[in-house]
């Protein structure tokens, strides 16, 4: 899922500083999940803000809605009314989100509460971390299920590089080595003759590299 | 036959190659480098020009590597895949081949994390196997990296690589080197060298698969300076060993320097006579370069042997 | 509630907004409770809105848990004193002096006294 944190509070109050009435929005997809803008996140912040501007004597309005998900364009009509009279839009969903909003909404301004990191998943309750490098063109099943786009820092298909010790990556001692992962797996499923063979260069353009992607299902477009 | 480089005819001929490092300034000016390849001119077959090392802005090797040939030394191009995306780095081989070089290490290069420009964007588009059989093909294949022909003068290169028997996984460090031969490396230069007993432990899987008769083997060499030195690295650098003993063994000398120097120097003795398979030494004195005339000197590898021009494409 | 686990931060925040000077949870021993570990989620719950408070301006110091058994009605009497004497010495809550128009509200003896 798409894994987002939430800006300092600080940083989001002083982008509504002018406004008098806001809209906060929350998203009941990823960001409920990974605990940074569902229902009761929005709840939080918007008690807050209100109480921070009114102990700085610039009382603040604050309403809140909560989305099935803002990246479907369906579920945004139900806030045409909330928004009317409000000075600004608090999203608490992704990037996709608040594009979807401000796509909508085009005389108000968006403010995005979260900063999206990366795709990933949980490891305990509380933590997330980053699994996939969204390349475009899967190559897992090279890897022993581990992607070396992302979980290695320099993107190696060949590796590992000479900085991995101890099973850590150089960078960090909390960053495990994907090279080590990879090999330590390819070599339980006695396969590892196959990291033998010379990966060649990625093709890059089916990754951000090569501009906006799409993708498209013909079979259910009905015109 | 006429050899790509000085320093593949060495290594070709089953003589003992030295090799060193120059470390580009973190400015424009080229006194310093000059400098420092006068003096090891008449002490080394070729010299290494480090590229951005630690992700540090320095200047660029191939730039450094103009000023050393013009000194009168053989340069070793350095190439890391961090930096450059592969149309850049085409453009810089092309570019080294017709400004004179003719010897090139491919390495993946540290992570920008270490260096001055932590924020910068992280290129590796191509890692440093894919550079290595890249390069070969440009070379005997006559084609760039997309396959398309290069229809005119192709680079050719002595191609180089890294090995470091001090990272893991270790069992997989040797395939791992088999794999760069396989992709095209002909020469090997390793991280430096403080654990003996791993070195050999890692030639010794080497030889019995007779990737020696295949490669030339650099051990690589770093004279230490200090204990504190010694002790950085081993605590700060990923990917090197350093044995207490070393660490000790500076601690209680009276003249540290000296100590390092002399440390150096019995390595070098030691892989020359001891280690079969290694094919010369690659001396790394960081920051120290003046002192390389001593131990080559001292190794009793002075002085090196002369390569007839003509000998060379 | 049946636990402290189940205080949510929109409870603790609430009832500053409503006008409380001072909140306080009081919650079994760590160990001890019934639910096994409802206590200890209450603890942090409590942790991460005393920083929301300090980040607003009314200030953490204002929002306390305490930890003791049913059993210990003095201890539950001393809280309760330990914490009236605190939020009295702090004054109310910055949020209360805005409503009141930004002047002392007069619950400190000095200032009435003035």
């Amino acid at each position: 899922m798409i894994i987002a944190q939430q800006k300092p509070l600080k940083d989001i109050a002083a982008l509504i500083s002018d406004c008098k009435k806001v809209l906060l929005v929350g998203c009941a997809g990823c960001v409920t999940v990974c605990l940074a803008g569902g229902e009761k996140e929005t709840e939080i912040m918007a008690s807050s803000l209100r109480m921070m501007r009114e102990v700085e004597g610039k009382p603040l309005q604050t309403v809140t809605y909560t989305a099935t998900r803002q990246c479907d364009p369906e579920y945004i009509p139900p806030m045409d009314e909330m928004v009317k009279d409000v000075d600004a839009i608090i999203s608490l969903a992704c990037g996709v989100g608040v594009q979807y909003m401000a796509e909508r909404y085009t005389d108000k301004w968006l403010i995005p509460a979260l900063d999206t990191k990366f795709i990933g998943g949980s490891t305990v309750h509380g933590e997330w971390v980053e699994k996939c490098g969204l390349c475009g063109e899967c190559i897992l099943h090279k890897t022993g299920g581990i992607c070396p786009i992302i979980r290695c820092s320099k993107s190696i298909l060949n590796g590992p590089c000479g900085g991995s010790q101890y099973g850590k990556c150089e960078i960090s001692k909390d960053v495990d080595c994907a090279w080590q992962l990879i090999y330590d797996k390819m070599k339980a499923l006695g396969k590892l003759d196959k990291l033998m063979e010379i990966q060649p260069p990625k093709d890059w353009s089916k990754s951000r590299d090569g501009g906006p992607r799409k993708a498209v299902r013909e079979d259910v477009m009905i015109g | 036959m006429k050899y790509l480089s000085k320093l593949h005819k060495i290594l070709d001929s089953g003589q003992f190659a030295v090799t060193a490092e120059i470390g580009p300034p973190k400015h424009a000016s080229v006194e310093g480098v000059k400098h420092h390849a006068h003096m090891m001119k008449d002490y080394v077959d070729a010299t290494n020009i480090t590229d951005c090392q630690t992700a540090i802005v320095r200047i660029s090797s191939i730039a450094t590597g103009v000023h050393v040939l013009g000194c009168g030394i053989e340069p070793i191009v350095q190439m890391t895949c961090r930096d450059r995306n592969r149309i850049a780095m085409q453009a810089d081989i092309l570019g080294a081949y017709c400004l004179g070089m003719r010897n090139m290490l491919c390495l993946s290069g540290d992570h920008q994390k270490f260096g001055n420009h932590p924020t910068s964007k992280n290129v590796y588009d191509v890692d440093s196997m894919q550079l290595i059989q890249s390069l070969r093909r440009m070379r005997d294949d006559k084609v760039f990296f997309s396959g398309e022909e290069i229809k005119e003068q192709e680079p050719r290169f002595f191609i180089g690589a890294v090995a470091n028997p001090f990272a893991d996984p270790f069992e997989y460090r040797i395939d791992r080197l088999e794999k760069k031969v396989e992709a095209g490396a002909q020469f090997i230069q390793t991280q430096c060298i403080f654990d003996m007993e791993r070195f050999e432990r890692f030639m010794e899987k080497v030889r019995e698969r007779g990737i020696d008769q295949r490669v030339h083997i650099l051990a690589g060499l770093t004279p230490l300076k200090s204990w504190r030195a010694a002790k950085y690295m081993q605590s700060n650098v990923s990917g090197m060993i350093v044995p207490d003993s070393i660490v000790e063994r500076l601690k209680s000398a009276e003249d540290p320097k000296k100590e390092g120097v002399d440390l150096c120097i019995e390595q070098i003795k030691y892989v020359k006579e001891k280690v079969k398979g290694v094919h010369g030494v690659h001396v790394m004195a960081i920051a120290w370069e003046e002192i390389v005339p001593e131990i080559v000197e001292r190794s009793g590898l002075y002085p090196r042997p002369q390569v007839d021009p003509s000998e060379l494409e | 509630m049946t636990c402290t686990g189940n205080v949510d931060h929109r409870v603790l925040l609430n009832a500053f907004e409503e006008g409380a000077d001072g909140v306080y949870v009081a919650g079994c021993m760590e160990g001890d409770c019934h639910f096994l570990k409802g206590n200890i989620r209450a603890r942090k719950r409590v942790n991460a809105v005393k920083k929301i408070l300090d980040e607003i301006g009314i200030g953490g110091e204002r929002l306390e848990m305490y930890n003791l058994s049913s059993a210990q009605g003095g201890r539950f009497a001393e809280i309760a004193n330990e914490m009236a004497a605190k939020i009295t010495a702090l004054g109310p809550s910055p949020l209360n002096k805005a409503r009141s128009g930004n002047g002392c509200c007069g619950c400190s003896k000095e200032g009435e006294a003035k």
